[in-house]
């Protein structure tokens, strides 16, 4: 449908082209307004709960409109927002081109994953618009199941659809990166971001079932009354909370795993040297993946589980920190010696390992059991998983969308304007979510519209970081669509970066490649400075031979 | 002060909570300078625009690589075995526990001393006494969490879950419902307030009373009939309960199980879900039948009944009305446990 005489992917304006387009990379940008859409929903929400909590005794919301406010945010942003933000954005867009293909192995699949995303999306938002619900995003039962006034059964079938999409998704990269890599792309050749995304689509594949399954069972329970999680009815409450964890801890790698990816893009890249350690930062991710298939009980400490299988999951939980911290080192040398420019996607890049170590460690806390029992259901909990799902996979979202922008728009973005917005971020998050930890160790429950007023300080430090943070948010928006009519003319090439992407035109031609490219050298080839003849150590990645970049 | 920056330590394991969190926040720094340091001083010292030394010498791959894989690695193990150790003494209550039995409800805590005083949204217990509280719920999940004795514990319906602590200094605490649970899940707050021993026994016998779990559990016991099988001339073959609670039951099928709380309430409400060997199962189920606080009273009541006393019987229940708790006296010869 794509006619040849159009230079760029984007030159077809019909809405058939918009609407129909197989193009991966078209969908990518399909779903860039998806997710940006109901990001911008779950956010308003956010502020709103901000804006309450500025006051121990509110007065802004009703505690019903808060708990469905929250439930929205949760909602929204893990599943609308965060689980296909990387992948189906910038992972839609990037895969092919970095294993140089023509476009993902089932292009009307990819479609199709779109179209059931937004359907899912819009039957979330009629459960919304129909009197929302006040479940928080781990639908508890038996209060989801029984007690819960609102729409329940419509937001958990959005959920469901949406689940679909994250299949179909997983499914697709997995096979792509099994069937269509260029000649000579061997799997120790491939950038790390496709290493993560491939692990991602492990995760999705195997884990999103459980949850189409649970989603299921609470309808059934919710308009039938059939006995499987009410004990009244006969059922058991915390079967709930295995199944839902079973998927939703493997599901946060997936807003995680990504975002590594992303980010061991951009350390080589601005340091213009090779990845450090590069078998061991791919087989971290995937050690990430299948660990993170075991780990689920570390959600239940005080759930009545047994104690017996608390240590258990303890002590997984502390072995699957120990492939994050070897990815967060291998980083930190890869900036040895290198040559490093501090531009937009550095900076956030940089943010991401901060923020991330930061999340890592009181993830630590976490896992530390007499100490969970403490801090878990409190501020501690959400500070942690913000510091991991903010201040590392928003980040590491950012820093890739910057990176590869001139990629997809064929424009630069205003550089100093980034560095600011990049900057006004990091500043914003932390000040948002370092009081959490103090409030969570103090006592402070999560979920609560009212409060002790011995907490406000660090509510109100909080929601002044908040306001920060939406600035650091709102920027990039305008700066973008600046980009897009005067933006500078990127070329193929303007980092200078290795890659498969960067050998075609900004932004490429409808099928990628002019002819397919021939790999024949590992990734993140950077020439180093003259040195002694290189005799690669043992154990590390192939390399050598200087091919262009 | 405007802001406190570290909870109250109000109860035994509080001190030691605090000291693995302090071991955690140094571990974190460690590991923050670890990463942070080398990312601001390469940051700087090779930026593109610095003339430096980039040559790379020829380096060990493999033992950087091993080193830093090993080394949180043994910290990691370290902290997991201290706080596990912490943990499974917070799991397992001592013998002689005070129990007080605790009914959360959509938006509220209903508490009950041994001694029958009830009390709702405050928890009051006397200083130096290990406190067991027996937990269910009447609704859905709720958690019960005192911040200053740094523990939490679910609150399930239809399952017992418990918590114990030593409270260890006088005051006035918050207690917080932690587990979402529904439009009041905010205000389901209230106050632990530790007393000194003579103060407890002072409040205990103030205000309104109640009677005694124990007993309102004996009268239960006759009302609903359970003595009419459990204890008398029975018409129907039923095990006796004297002796029962914390004793190994025999199951059907060759399997057993220790008579606590649970199996108690289960065997009430669910009485054809585990058969005493040898019986028949005939026991109808009082699910439906019974208030949260009614089982209370009910396996309150079992518990007075053991261990201790001997065989179970066949003689009428008897219970005599001056004594604290009802007693069985039991006779008669054969019996099992249950």
């Amino acid at each position: 449908m794509n006619t040849d005489q159009k230079a760029d992917y984007l030159a077809e304006h019909t809405l058939r082209s918009c609407l129909l387009t197989t193009d991966h990379k078209r969908i990518g940008l399909l779903y860039l307004f998806s997710i940006l859409f109901f990001f911008a929903i779950a956010a308003v929400a956010a502020a709103l709960i901000r804006l309450q909590l500025i006051s121990p005794t509110g007065g802004l919301l009703t505690t019903e409109t808060y708990n469905r406010l929250f439930t929205l945010h949760g909602v929204f942003m893990v599943w609308f927002f965060l689980i296909p933000s990387i992948p189906s954005v910038l992972g839609n867009f990037i895969l092919p081109l970095m294993l140089g293909a023509r476009d993902l192995a089932f292009p009307k699949l990819n479609l199709l994953s779109w179209y059931l995303f937004n359907a899912g999306g819009l039957l979330a938002l009629w459960a919304i618009v129909g009197g929302g619900v006040d479940t928080g995003w781990t639908f508890y039962a038996p209060y989801s199941t029984t007690y819960a006034n609102g729409q329940v059964v419509t937001m958990v079938a959005g959920i469901f659809v949406a689940g679909f999409s994250s299949i179909l998704t997983g499914l697709n990269f997995i096979v792509t990166t099994h069937q269509m890599r260029a000649p000579g792309l061997t799997w120790f050749r491939l950038p790390i971001f496709v290493w993560s995304l491939y692990a991602t689509s492990l995760i999705l594949v195997l884990a999103t079932p459980v949850l189409a399954m649970l989603l299921m069972l609470v309808g059934i329970e919710r308009i039938w009354g059939v006995g499987i999680f009410d004990p009244s009815l006969g059922g058991d409450p915390v079967l709930f909370q295995h199944l839902f964890w079973f998927y939703s801890h493997p599901a946060v790698y997936v807003m995680i795993l990504p975002g590594m990816g992303v980010v061991s893009e951009l350390i080589p890249c601005f340091a213009r040297k090779r990845l450090f350690g590069y078998p061991f930062v791919a087989g971290a991710s995937v050690a990430i993946a299948v660990f993170g298939f075991l780990v689920w009980g570390h959600h239940m400490f005080v759930s009545s589980q047994s104690p017996y299988a608390g240590m258990v999951f303890s002590f997984l939980s502390y072995m699957v920190a120990i492939p994050s911290a070897i990815k967060v080192f291998n980083w930190t040398a890869t900036l040895y010696k290198g040559s490093i420019a501090l531009d937009t996607p550095m900076l956030y890049a940089l943010g991401f390992i901060g923020l991330f170590t930061a999340g890592g460690l009181t993830g630590l806390f976490l896992a530390a059991l007499a100490v969970d029992v403490h801090v878990t259901h409190t501020y501690f909990v959400v500070a942690h998983f913000h510091y991991i799902m903010v201040g590392g996979m928003v980040l590491a979202f950012m820093g890739g969308l910057h990176y590869w922008w001139p990629k997809i728009t064929g424009r630069m973005y205003p550089e100093q304007l980034g560095r600011l917005a990049a900057l006004v971020t990091f500043i914003g998050f932390n000040l948002t979510f370092f009081p959490q930890f103090i409030l969570g160790y103090l006592g402070m429950p999560r979920r609560y519209a009212l409060y002790p007023p011995e907490f406000q300080f660090y509510h109100i430090l909080s929601t002044a970081g908040a306001s920060i943070l939406g600035v650091g948010y709102a920027l990039p928006v305008f700066y973008f669509l600046w980009s897009l009519k005067h933006g500078l003319r990127a070329g193929p090439n303007p980092w200078c970066a290795t890659g498969l992407e960067w050998q075609t035109p900004s932004p490429p031609p409808p099928y990628n490649f002019e002819t397919t490219p021939i790999v024949d050298s590992g990734p993140y080839n950077y020439p180093q400075p003259a040195s002694p003849p290189p005799t690669p150590p043992p154990g590390e990645a192939p390399r050598m031979t200087n091919t262009e970049s | 002060m405007l802001f406190p920056i570290w909870p109250d330590e109000a109860a035994s394991g509080a001190q030691e909570v605090d000291q693995i969190v302090i071991g955690l926040v140094l571990m974190s720094l460690f590991f923050i300078i670890v990463v942070a340091g080398p990312i601001l001083y390469f940051g700087f010292k090779y930026r593109r625009s610095r003339p430096a030394n980039r040559v790379i010498s020829h380096h060990n791959t493999w033992a950087i690589e091993i080193t830093w894989t090993l080394v949180p690695l043994i910290i990691a193990v370290c902290f997991f075995v201290v706080a596990a150790s912490v943990y499974f003494r917070q799991r397992h209550p001592p013998a002689d526990a005070m129990e007080i039995h605790v009914i959360g409800k959509q938006w509220m805590w209903k508490i009950q001393h041994p001694q029958g005083k009830r009390e709702i949204n405050e928890l009051h217990v006397p200083v130096g006494v290990p406190i067991k509280l027996l937990m269910t719920s009447q609704d859905v999940i709720h958690s019960f969490y005192i911040p200053a004795f740094r523990i939490k514990q679910d609150v399930l319906p239809g399952r017992y879950t418990s918590m114990w602590f030593v409270p260890q200094k006088t005051g006035e605490y918050h207690l917080f419902c932690t587990q979402y649970c529904g439009e009041g899940h905010a205000r389901m707050t209230g106050k632990a307030i530790v007393l000194s021993k003579a103060d407890y026994q002072k409040w205990l016998t103030s205000g309104e009373q109640s009677e005694n779990p124990a007993k309102a559990g004996a009268e239960l016991f006759r009302q609903y009939g359970c003595s009419g099988c459990h204890a008398g001339s029975r018409v129907v073959r039923a095990p006796s309960l004297v002796g029962l609670y914390g004793s190994v039951v025999p199951l059907e099928g060759n399997k057993t199980t220790i008579a606590d709380d649970q199996y108690l309430r289960d065997s009430i409400l669910l009485p054809n879900s585990q058969v005493v060997a040898g019986y028949e199962p005939v026991m109808p189920s009082y699910q439906g039948k019974l208030s949260e606080d009614a089982l209370f009273s009910l396996i309150a009541y079992l518990k007075s009944l053991g261990p201790g006393a001997e065989e179970g019987g066949t003689q009428p229940l008897k219970y005599s009305n001056d004594m604290g708790a009802a007693q069985l006296l039991p006779s008669g010869s054969k019996g099992s446990a249950k």
